[in-house]
């Protein structure tokens, strides 16, 4: 019986591709142009797991208004970094900027970053109702464990008025190797030289003290199930199961509870400090911004500055495009914090020095360049303004 | 049948003369009864080099497996070199590797697990088998066995949202305040998260192995033996003790070496309950790390040539051990055998 069905289905198949590709002409084989052409086409990407959900959002609608199939295994963003290197993927993607060691050996990826994410820190203190305040050298200290007790003095002074429980504090990190554990510690190595010299910064550490608990569902676990306990998590995820979160102090003074608005203001002031070259590779912990959140990071896509075959870069390309330029909605609605629309234009300029065949062709049109409209656009810019915006760059791009 | 006519010619090549050689020749409508034997010589050899390829798939795959995992170890070996095993000290930011702390927590909590298990699964198996009357014996043979096929994720959540607190507030707590300060094995803070909590999950998923071994052996103890005993004069009691157990011991052995080695590998829940913390402490209470739980924790985010390489050796170093462990079974499984024969 299937046997038989195949046949049909294939053909069903082939009629809604070319019916989609709106021609009579039939498909010329080798087609060197993947706008013009029928066939579906797979991009394979590897890589961080922070942004996956809204990555497999973006894609799967993109899928369905082209025929390109967009591939994605959210292996962590060490395994995404290793598959570059090794050449089996299309892009790849990290939570944790890439090192040095690592782009010698991918020399030239463009780091191009997509959306923020906010590490939140979530505790177990029974009783207690306002939400706990802390900030950088009380983090330290207590993930170095030299803070043992919530009554201690340190932690009062920043919680006047609060009666804290008579508990050991607990400590709970993630024992899996995780962008997550790379936000936080380079978030205390740059305000504790303590941190700094004993601990450093990376996908993991060495942790001086506390318990380890195998990712975001792990160390919510472990501090629920802990009196005490206090443990660090994607904001998505503590979004998703209304832990409580504490507020943590930024470098203008001000306490800030987590949000998606203060994640956001985290990237406010840093179009000044990405380097000529285009290297977004910088740390947004601990921004000097009015209620910016302290503790927050980007994620970020890795794209080869060459690629042998253009339908694929095209393709791939205009994917990225289209996320940044008109996905905002999706990205508010999965919980992540949006980059500021000047950002987002600075990457896909980045991107314009990728080139793809043997002739090494630029794979966007040299001539353009992505613009916001005169007015200037902002993260929070009405529909119309970025639609704009996108419309332009398509016709660019078109030309 | 076209395929009679093929054969023919090509059977000289075959070098076996098992069937008589005169036969070979005769060909043609010289009966039915020649060409098939002759065909039947042809599948007899392809199916002896198809089973022989199948018998040397295993062996291959394992010197395959050492081969590609300790050449990926090997930065890791020239970089520590032995001090790999002996250093405490596993800090990635550093890229400095110590399994040491790994293999303590795989060792101790697997062990413990067995010390655990193995009393409970032999008393289980032992009722089944001699006691329990069969409306009994039959539903919780079925319940043990059912214990086996629980994913171990499953055990793992379950160790945290109700094993834990259960040990940590029962048992831990007034165990560290009364006997933490003399006791070194039950010294405080008590989390829960601990080497206690990932021994007591191993045992409970061990001891569907060990016990569904040891009923089967008990089972296998002749019922002259058993007669003889109780023929002897010997009570119920005597009769288990002294002559079924040490008849089944072999199978016994083997049935908890199976459940080491099981518990020696497992990763998730262990994973989940064990605080994964690479220290080396006498508490039962305090937290430890796995081999197992290190890899599988770390190996998806390790960047860097030396990082993964270290992580290769721990995988190496666990296979070692897991062969170690299974050749003093075998040893062990073989000495008792030995000295039963003699007896």
């Amino acid at each position: 019986m299937s046997v038989q069905f195949r046949p049909a289905v294939l053909l069903l198949t082939a009629l809604a591709v070319a019916g989609c590709w709106s021609s009579d002409r039939p498909v010329p084989e080798g087609e060197e142009d993947g706008r013009d052409s029928g066939a579906q086409l797979t991009i394979t990407g590897a890589g961080a797991s922070f942004p996956f959900p809204i990555y497999s959002r973006w894609f799967s609608i993109y899928s369905r208004e082209n025929p390109v199939r967009i591939n994605y295994q959210s292996i962590g963003s060490g395994g995404g970094i290793r598959q570059m290197i090794a050449g089996t993927v299309d892009f790849g993607a990290t939570d944790a900027p890439l090192t040095e060691e690592d782009l010698e050996r991918i020399p030239g990826t463009l780091s191009i970053p997509t959306v923020l994410g906010a590490v939140v820190l979530t505790y177990n203190l029974p009783g207690l109702e306002a939400p706990v305040r802390l900030d950088g050298e009380t983090l330290a200290a207590i993930f170095l464990g030299e803070l043992r007790r919530w009554r201690d003095p340190r932690i009062q002074a920043l919680n006047p008025g609060v009666e804290f429980p008579d508990r050991d504090i607990i400590p709970v990190n993630r024992s899996d190797g995780s962008g997550t554990t790379y936000v936080f510690t380079d978030f205390l190595y740059e305000v504790s030289p303590a941190w700094r010299s004993r601990v450093g910064r990376g996908n993991a550490v060495r942790w001086p003290t506390g318990l380890g608990a195998r990712g975001n569902e792990g160390v919510t676990g472990q501090v629920r199930q802990t009196p005490g306990a206090i443990g660090y998590v994607e904001q998505v995820f503590a979004r998703q199961n209304n832990l409580p979160m504490a507020s943590v102090r930024n470098v203008r003074g001000e306490f800030v509870a987590p949000s998606i608005e203060a994640t956001t203001l985290a990237a406010a002031g840093l179009l000044e400090r990405i380097p000529d070259n285009d290297d977004f590779r910088l740390s947004i912990v601990n921004a000097d911004a009015d209620g910016a959140y302290p503790i927050a990071a980007w994620t970020y896509l890795l794209i080869r500055p060459h690629m042998e075959d253009c339908r694929r870069a095209r393709a791939l390309l205009d994917l990225i495009r289209w996320s940044l330029l008109e996905r905002e909605d999706d990205v508010r609605a999965l919980n992540y914090a949006p980059l500021t629309m000047e950002i987002r234009l600075r990457a896909l300029n980045a991107l314009r020095v990728v080139t793809c065949g043997p002739e090494r062709t630029p794979v966007f049109d040299p001539a353009i360049r992505f613009e916001a409209p005169e007015s200037g656009a902002r993260p929070t810019e009405p529909e119309a303004e970025r639609g704009h915006a996108a419309e332009e760059a398509r016709d660019a791009e078109r030309d | 049948m076209p395929s009679a006519t093929d054969s023919s010619p090509a059977l000289p090549g075959g070098q076996r003369p098992v069937p008589p050689p005169s036969s070979a020749p005769g060909g043609g409508e010289g009966g039915r009864f020649l060409p098939s034997r002759k065909k039947g010589n042809l599948t007899d050899q392809f199916y002896g080099m198809i089973l022989k390829l199948f018998g040397l798939t295993l062996p291959l795959l394992f010197v395959f497996i050492v081969l590609r995992i300790g050449q990926e170890a090997r930065p890791a070996m020239e970089a520590f070199g032995f001090a790999f095993i002996t250093s405490t000290e596993w800090n990635p930011v550093l890229r400095e590797f110590g399994a040491l702390p790994f293999i303590f927590g795989t060792v101790v909590s697997s062990f413990l697990a067995l010390l655990i298990a193995l009393p409970l699964s032999v008393g289980l198996a032992v009722f089944l088998t001699e006691l329990a009357p069969r409306w009994l014996a039959a539903p919780i043979a079925f319940a043990t066995e059912l214990l086996a096929a629980i994913p171990s994720v499953v055990y793992g959540l379950w160790g945290i949202f109700v094993l834990v607190p259960f040990l940590r507030f029962t048992v831990q707590e007034p165990l560290s305040r009364r006997f933490g300060d003399t006791i070194p094995f039950f010294e405080g803070p008590a989390y829960g998260f601990s080497m206690m909590s990932g021994a007591v999950i191993l045992s409970i998923m061990i001891i569907p192995f060990i016990s569904a071994v040891t009923r089967e052996v008990l089972a296998a103890v002749p019922r002259s033996q058993r007669e003889a005993a109780l023929a002897l004069g010997a009570t119920r009691w005597e009769m288990t003790w002294q002559v079924a157990l040490p008849y089944a011991l072999p199978g016994i052995i083997g049935g908890a070496i199976l459940g080491l080695g099981r518990a020696l590998g497992e990763t998730m829940a262990i994973t989940m309950v064990i605080g994964n913390r690479p220290d080396i402490a006498a508490s039962l209470f305090a937290p430890g790390y796995t081999m197992a739980s290190v890899l599988a924790n770390e190996f998806a985010e390790a960047t860097g040539e030396l990082y993964l390489s270290a992580l290769m050796e721990i995988a190496l170093i666990l296979f070692g051990i897991t062969i170690l462990v299974n050749i003093a079974a075998q040893a062990l499984v073989w000495r008792v055998a030995r000295r039963g024969g003699a007896a």
